[in-house]
């Protein structure tokens, strides 16, 4: 592994860290830690292994790390950040505040299946191996987290038809 | 039919079945309307997700992160060295341009070139929605705005015969000062860039060299005050033809 292969991975790393921990210096600081892990435990990379799959593996780490040793309180960040990004028309606004605020709302672990599913599009076995559980586990993680969704996305729907009446 | 189980539903909202699995899975939704609603709504999450989250791919990227993913951590001076070490001499289809061998006491500036060009490509030719920050419809203004950055006059190649059109270009800083990097697009999509610097060194010009950063193939040469590096991932022998009419063209 190398400077420019490890580079042309950092897009990717930024986009699941800033969706995983919604605050962008926080998810960046995710991506710092990661790089410097992966370069410090270059040894343990195996040239013909996926080195985006290992990249997220150690992000992975690193995120149950923070979430163990800061628990009530970075979860307690993540529910109050509501801050609204500024994009297209108010229609696209309105579904990526919902898609913010109801991933906010997520487990961590099932906010992660969902995420390097749903997003990062890895095939189960990978994201298996990523999060360290028996497919089984993703799949169950999965189902959950996309009924929560459901019911939080289309809940938010009718709420915001009766304020229409 | 098969019977289809949750797992076969969430496969099929995330593309992940084979065709004939996915009509069966097709077949099974137009009799359960209640799993339609859900496998609906699942495929509107991802595209719910990619709509609040892609965005990130085409911010530049930090250069503390850059910075990091470069760290030399473990040996000291392991990327010069790396750098050193993959020098090699430009093949047959490249003779008759005084080909220079690589000069381990050679000013650090030059031996830097190829690495930033291969960092750059890297960098910016995967982008799918912001390649450039000036395209080629707008070629004219482009090489002008360029030149004037640089001080220098510039000339964006034309690989037409080669198969490679121009997409545009951008302007990037580099250790010396502004930097500007020409892109390529051929009909398969691989992309080339052109990245040209100032070059103070007074190098001898006209030696043309061929170095591998990280299985990108770049091709630099210094030509009247100007350090050029071609860069792509593609077959070397295609790329020395590359850079062989990119010669041709800037210094005729």
């Amino acid at each position: 592994m190398s400077q420019t292969e490890l580079i042309q991975h950092i897009p990717r790393l930024r986009r699941y860290a800033r969706a995983l921990v919604r605050d962008a210096a926080r998810a960046d600081d995710l991506v710092q830690d990661t790089l410097e892990r992966a370069l410090a435990k270059l040894d343990l990379w195996r040239p013909e292994s996926d080195l985006r799959a290992w990249l997220f593996t150690l992000m992975h780490n690193l995120f149950v790390n923070q979430m163990r040793s800061s628990n009530s309180h970075a979860m307690c960040e993540l529910d109050e950040a509501n801050d609204v990004p500024v994009s297209g028309g108010q229609m696209e606004a309105l579904v990526v505040r919902d898609i913010h605020a109801a991933l906010a709302k997520l487990p961590p672990e099932q906010r992660e299946v969902m995420l390097l599913v749903g997003l990062e599009q890895f095939a189960y076995a990978d994201a298996a191996r990523i999060l360290g559980v028996p497919p089984g586990t993703v799949m169950s993680r999965l189902s959950r987290a996309r009924e929560r969704m459901r019911q939080m996305l289309e809940g938010q729907q009718v709420t915001k038809l009766q304020v229409v009446k | 039919m098969n019977h289809i189980n949750e797992d076969d539903l969430h496969a099929y909202a995330d593309g992940l079945l084979p065709a004939d699995r996915r009509a069966e899975v097709e077949a099974w939704l137009a009799a359960h309307p209640e799993d339609a609603a859900r496998v609906q709504s699942w495929i509107a999450q991802n595209r719910a997700l990619h709509a609040a989250f892609d965005e990130v791919l085409n911010e530049p990227l930090p250069l503390e992160l850059v910075r990091a993913a470069s760290r030399q951590q473990t040996k000291p001076m392991r990327w010069y060295r790396a750098a050193a070490a993959v020098f090699v001499v430009a093949g047959a289809g490249l003779a008759g341009y005084g080909i220079g061998l690589y000069n381990a006491g050679g000013p650090a500036q030059y031996a830097t070139l190829p690495q930033a060009a291969a960092i750059a490509h890297a960098v910016y030719s995967p982008e799918q929605r912001h390649p450039v920050e000036v395209d080629a419809q707008h070629a004219d203004h482009l090489v002008a705005w360029l030149s004037k950055r640089l001080g220098h006059k510039l000339h964006a190649p034309d690989f037409k015969a080669q198969g490679f059109d121009l997409l545009g270009g951008r302007l990037l800083p580099g250790e010396t000062g502004p930097v500007a990097q020409f892109m390529y697009e051929d009909k398969l999509n691989r992309r080339i860039t052109l990245y040209v610097r100032r070059d103070e060194t007074k190098q001898a010009e006209t030696s043309f060299r061929h170095a591998r950063e990280d299985g990108v193939e770049v091709f630099y040469w210094v030509d009247r005050g100007l350090g050029y590096a071609l860069s792509g991932n593609v077959d070397p022998a295609e790329m020395g033809r590359l850079a062989d009419a990119a010669y041709r063209q800037i210094s005729p």
